[in-house]
């Protein structure tokens, strides 16, 4: 989808939640229902920092790391992406106290969540930066440059702007993934869809405006990635597209 | 911490239930599959159906997987729609998952090269019989790998069928959990068996890839 059509899917999406919710049906949900989504935003928001934080680490390190670091990255990134999110969030939050480790369901959420989009972060970190030609890394030779220095300044920045539409698609998976949540009982979106359900039944309402919020919120990750994705492009000539 | 006894005791239970998740992961897959192809299929036959069809598959992969379920397993009796859990699971995974191979199928109908639909109009066949018999079986073997990774994507995703107390693997180690307030060793065990599973699975369509490269190569 183009620009301007997401443009204006999310006008139109924002447009029909504002609509709905001055409906006499929908409007006793809509208290409950932002505190879900400032709940969904606050875990989104948290465990996208740190799914980028251990993308980099672990992708790097598969690449560079010295032997042992390397090991324990694969095994980092085929644990988390083997097994499933709820699994994953599952047994940190309820295995992990029989280890005498006990957290917060916030905590494990964002935890469980960033390292589960971390692992397949890492794959996109490595492959961007395997994707960078092989000149770049002659010439940082040449001008006699440290391996450091080199991936700093010159193998990074251009594997960024590759890396950029595949993080697109992860932070919506990210973002979706946190209706798992629910289920560790966090009151996110999806935890008080359920909860309102039970006590008032008015099933069709409920549903319907949370997929809107959802939708809402996907479409601006993808807006706000796909702006992020022409600026990384600017100034460098054989950007790859996705 | 870790009860071997306790272990030994649900694993029967366990396996049991592995098999409904096997099921579930089977029939959902060959939803996506089937209604993913027609999608694709749709979008080049029917021009029209280009805008509502990529509409749909946008706000069907914009929202989580959880909502579609509790939406069709709470709302769809409203609409005269009574499903059992498994069905409301394996139909919510299914069409879920159609709409990522939709686009899987897309990218392999524009790999074909433009030259290959004019030579079927230059040898006077009609527009189905040059997708079914020239088109498709070009588009379909080099994005065979994409469609295994959205098996194994899907397989991951049955869990949360659990919500639904479909008795899949999660499910049934949540029980478990429940009853003998140990969930160490139950959910372990799932995480290792959805371990197990996809490594395998991870190899075995890195063959498939191989083998397809070999015979494809173009």
């Amino acid at each position: 989808m183009g620009l301007r059509a997401l443009a204006v899917l999310l006008t139109l999406t924002l447009a029909t939640i504002l609509y709905l919710s001055r409906l006499e049906d929908f409007r006793i949900f809509v208290p409950g229902l932002a505190q879900g989504a400032l709940m969904t935003l606050r875990i989104t928001a948290a465990a996208a920092v740190l799914a980028v934080l251990a993308a980099i680490t672990a992708g790097l390190l598969k690449l560079y790391g010295p032997a042992p670091l390397r090991w324990l990255a694969v095994a980092y990134i085929e644990v988390f992406r083997g097994t499933s999110a709820l699994v994953q969030l599952f047994w940190l939050y309820f295995v992990l106290p029989g280890f005498g480790i006990t957290i917060e369901a916030y905590t494990a959420a964002v935890i469980g969540i960033g390292l589960n989009i971390g692992a397949y972060g890492a794959e996109v970190v490595r492959g961007a930066v395997v994707s960078v030609a092989r000149g770049q890394w002659e010439a940082t030779v040449a001008l006699n440059m440290t391996r450091a220095q080199a991936l700093r300044r010159i193998i990074l920045p251009q594997a960024f702007a590759a890396m950029i539409p595949p993080w697109g698609n992860l932070l919506i998976e990210l973002l979706k993934t946190t209706a798992l949540v629910s289920m560790i009982t966090l009151g996110d979106l999806a935890f008080r869809a359920q909860q309102m359900n039970q006590t008032t039944m008015k099933t069709a309402q409920i549903f319907t405006l949370v997929l809107l919020v959802y939708l809402a919120m996907s479409l601006t990750v993808t807006l706000g990635m796909r702006l992020l994705e022409r600026r990384a492009a600017r100034g460098i000539l054989h950007a790859r597209a996705a | 911490m870790w009860d071997w006894a306790f272990t030994l005791e649900i694993l029967p239970a366990l396996a049991r239930a592995a098999v409904i998740t096997v099921e579930v992961t089977i029939l959902g897959f060959l939803i996506a599959l089937t209604l993913g192809l027609a999608l694709a299929v749709c979008r080049i036959a029917l021009p029209w159906t280009r805008l509502p069809i990529s509409l749909l598959v946008e706000l069907i992969r914009s929202t989580p997987l959880l909502i579609q379920i509790f939406f069709l397993y709470f709302v769809g009796p409203s609409f005269g729609l009574t499903l059992d859990a498994m069905t409301t699971g394996v139909l919510a995974v299914g069409v879920h998952y159609a709409t990522y191979c939709s686009e899987v199928y897309r990218a392999g109908f524009e790999s074909v090269p433009r030259g290959q639909w004019e030579a079927s109009v230059a040898l006077n066949l009609g527009r189905a019989t040059t997708l079914r018999d020239v088109i498709i079986p070009q588009a379909i073997p080099p994005v065979v790998p994409a469609l295994g990774n959205y098996l194994v994507a899907l397989f991951k995703e049955t869990p949360l069928l659990s919500a639904i107390a479909v008795l899949e693997l999660m499910q049934t180690a949540k029980i478990i959990g429940s009853q003998t307030f140990r969930y160490t060793e139950p959910i372990t065990l799932v995480g290792l068996f959805f371990l197990a599973m996809s490594l395998v699975s991870a190899w075995a369509i890195r063959r498939v890839e191989a083998g397809i490269n070999r015979r494809y190569r173009r």
